[in-house]
């Protein structure tokens, strides 16, 4: 049997589709994890890297967090944090947010860093008070980028997130490690498949939002 | 008026930006200041604008510190246009130039309305309101840039090297449209730049600025081009500003003569009775100089077109000056200029002679109103 008589046999199984353990419910529960936390990465990564990249200082302090961030192997640190914390979806989030955070973190900053001085300078010349040079300004034109780092960051969370299923929670992940446990390839081919589709879907709402967000006049080209 | 009263800027690091520079900003005209790159030219403008704050000294504008209102207000009430524009790039012509306005509380409908108005006014097609900034060419954004700055209609207008990234041809462009504008509006205008022929163009004063930041000379720029106060200040005017200095003297006193045009079609006893000057000018049936000849060369009644020697570039008597008169008569194989009227029909022809004698007349009456205006100094000390 091959990856995709595996898959075949996992979709066309009528009980995968409804029930506690269903797929509905799976990937509800996964989405929730995922989106949890992005909001809680954006919330630390997007605010620091705004202002860190409009006062252009901090790059170097910043990288460095952003290396240790992506060593941190999230395996480990969940493990560890449940450990520690006991169970319940705090010591999930805490490994995502860590995976997560660096790459809003350290996009937003450069996103910041690299928008061409010269409409700033005029912005500030003419009288704009620095919050609205940032918001109204830079932020605009450094959309894509950060929008890109918030991409980089939910894709890895989706792709990570299964690893919830390892204390107890739910998730798609649960296929992958039932299946491993009970030996049933096709749960574990048809989690994995559901990962990498949620994965595929969230590129595509990425580029939908900076369809709908960055103005025609940045979009150019890019 | 904005007077700059002794201000130096030292950055923490020693260097002197701007060292003890006083200057009174006359209002309503547009005051140049110029110099080689490190004079620091920009960081005084910037000053004015409270974009980089003096180490000591200060700036009155109207005879009140610029630093007893709060900065954005300051801001507000000065235009401030800068090299490459600057534009929002995500923002669209229209929104660009409304920005001001938008910052004041103006609703966005009426910021709209005076937005275009201010495109017609720079001289942009209404057709470019929805554009954005990387649909326009370089020229097409300065212009943007100048109607953002003259947006909310402020009594001041700063600009950094505004023309200095588009191309020649393009720059005389803007060059022409600012001072029509300036003639329109009587803005104060503060404009730096490190072309000393765009500081005479468009200098009412122009202020000749040294590294290190020392004024080196601060007077119209007819007087600068007469009598620079300094070998550097010499050297940075460079060559020939002895021919550059004419087109402050008007061409409208030369006398021309008519006697040497004759029409393309004109019988041999027009060209007989003509024939004392050395060329004679052909024109069309129309009056427009077609080109020069010697009287013996011409057919009577059917010139060829082809044998002419070409006339030159003509000048328009009263509207240029005796810089473009001379530079037509020393382009021209004859010697001579062509003086055409607005519609570019021949009104006369002088030569490279009788435009020396109106230069050497046009000197002596400058140094005699120099001595009088000395002599009125000398009087007011006494």
């Amino acid at each position: 049997m091959n990856v995709l008589n595996f898959a075949h046999a996992f979709f066309s199984d009528s009980a995968h589709w409804h029930g506690y353990d269903g797929i509905p419910t799976r990937l509800t529960e996964h989405i929730t994890y995922s989106l949890e936390a992005l909001l809680y990465a954006a919330l630390i990564g997007l605010p620091i890297g705004l202002v860190t990249g409009h006062y252009g200082r901090g790059g170097n302090a910043l990288a460095l967090l952003a290396t240790a961030g992506r060593a941190l192997p999230s395996f480990g640190l969940l493990v560890l944090m449940f450990i520690w914390i006991g169970f319940g979806l705090l010591p999930v989030m805490i490994p995502l947010v860590v995976l997560a955070v660096p790459p809003i973190l350290v996009t937003t900053y450069e996103a910041i860093r690299s928008v061409d001085p010269s409409p700033v300078d005029a912005a500030r010349g003419m009288g704009m008070p620095e919050a609205r040079v940032l918001f109204q300004v830079e932020v605009p034109v450094a959309l894509p980028l950060i929008l890109s780092g918030l991409r980089t960051a939910a894709i890895q969370i989706v792709s990570t997130a299964t690893i919830a299923a390892y204390v107890s929670l739910g998730g798609l992940g649960r296929y992958i490690i039932d299946g491993l446990y009970q030996k049933n390839y096709e749960k574990v081919v048809g989690g994995a498949t559901l990962v990498a589709a949620l994965a595929l879907v969230t590129l595509l709402v990425f580029w939908a939002l900076s369809r709908i967000t960055v103005s025609p006049g940045v979009r150019r080209g890019g | 008026m904005i007077r700059i009263d002794s201000v130096t800027k030292r950055y923490p690091d020693g260097t002197v930006a701007v060292d003890r520079l006083s200057l009174e900003v006359p209002d309503r005209a547009i005051t140049v200041l110029v110099g080689p790159s490190g004079c620091g030219k920009t960081t005084t403008l910037r000053m004015i604008n409270r974009m980089v704050e003096p180490t000591e000294g200060g700036i009155l504008l109207d005879g009140t510190d610029i630093r007893q209102q709060p900065v954005n207000t300051l801001r507000r009430s000065m235009g401030y246009v800068i090299q490459n524009a600057g534009l929002f790039q995500h923002r669209t012509i229209l929104d660009n130039i409304a920005t001001v306005p938008r910052l004041l509380g103006t609703p966005k409908k009426q910021a709209r309305a005076r937005a275009a108005e201010l495109m017609e006014r720079v001289g942009l097609d209404a057709a470019l309101a929805r554009r954005y900034p990387y649909q326009l060419s370089g020229g097409q954004q300065q212009r943007v840039g100048v109607a953002r700055a003259l947006a909310a209609d402020p009594p001041v207008l700063l600009m950094d090297e505004p023309f200095s990234a588009v191309d020649p041809v393009v720059r005389k462009g803007l060059q022409d449209e600012l001072l029509r504008i300036q003639d329109e509006l009587g803005k104060t205008i503060v404009f730096v730049t490190h072309d000393i022929d765009e500081a005479i163009k468009l200098g009412t004063m122009v202020a000749v600025l040294r590294t290190g930041g020392r004024l080196a000379q601060f007077a119209p720029p007819a007087e600068l081009l007469s009598a620079p106060a300094d070998a550097f200040v010499e050297d940075f005017l460079g060559a020939d500003r002895g021919i550059r200095r004419l087109s402050f003297f008007p061409s409208a006193e030369l006398e021309l003569e008519t006697e040497p045009i004759v029409a393309a079609d004109a019988d041999a006893e027009t060209i007989a009775a003509r024939s004392a000057a050395p060329y004679l000018l052909v024109t069309d049936a129309d009056g427009r100089p077609l080109g020069w000849s010697e009287p013996d060369r011409l057919t009577a009644g059917a010139v060829d077109t082809g044998q002419l020697l070409d006339h030159g570039r003509p000048f328009v008597p009263g509207t240029d000056s005796l810089r473009t008169a001379l530079d037509g008569a020393v382009l021209s194989p004859t010697g001579r200029a062509v003086a055409v009227d607005g519609e570019g029909r021949a009104v006369g022809v002088v030569s490279q002679q009788v435009i020396g004698d109106a230069i050497r007349a046009a000197h002596s009456r400058a140094a005699g109103a120099a001595d009088a205006a000395g002599a009125a100094d000398a009087e007011a000390v006494r």
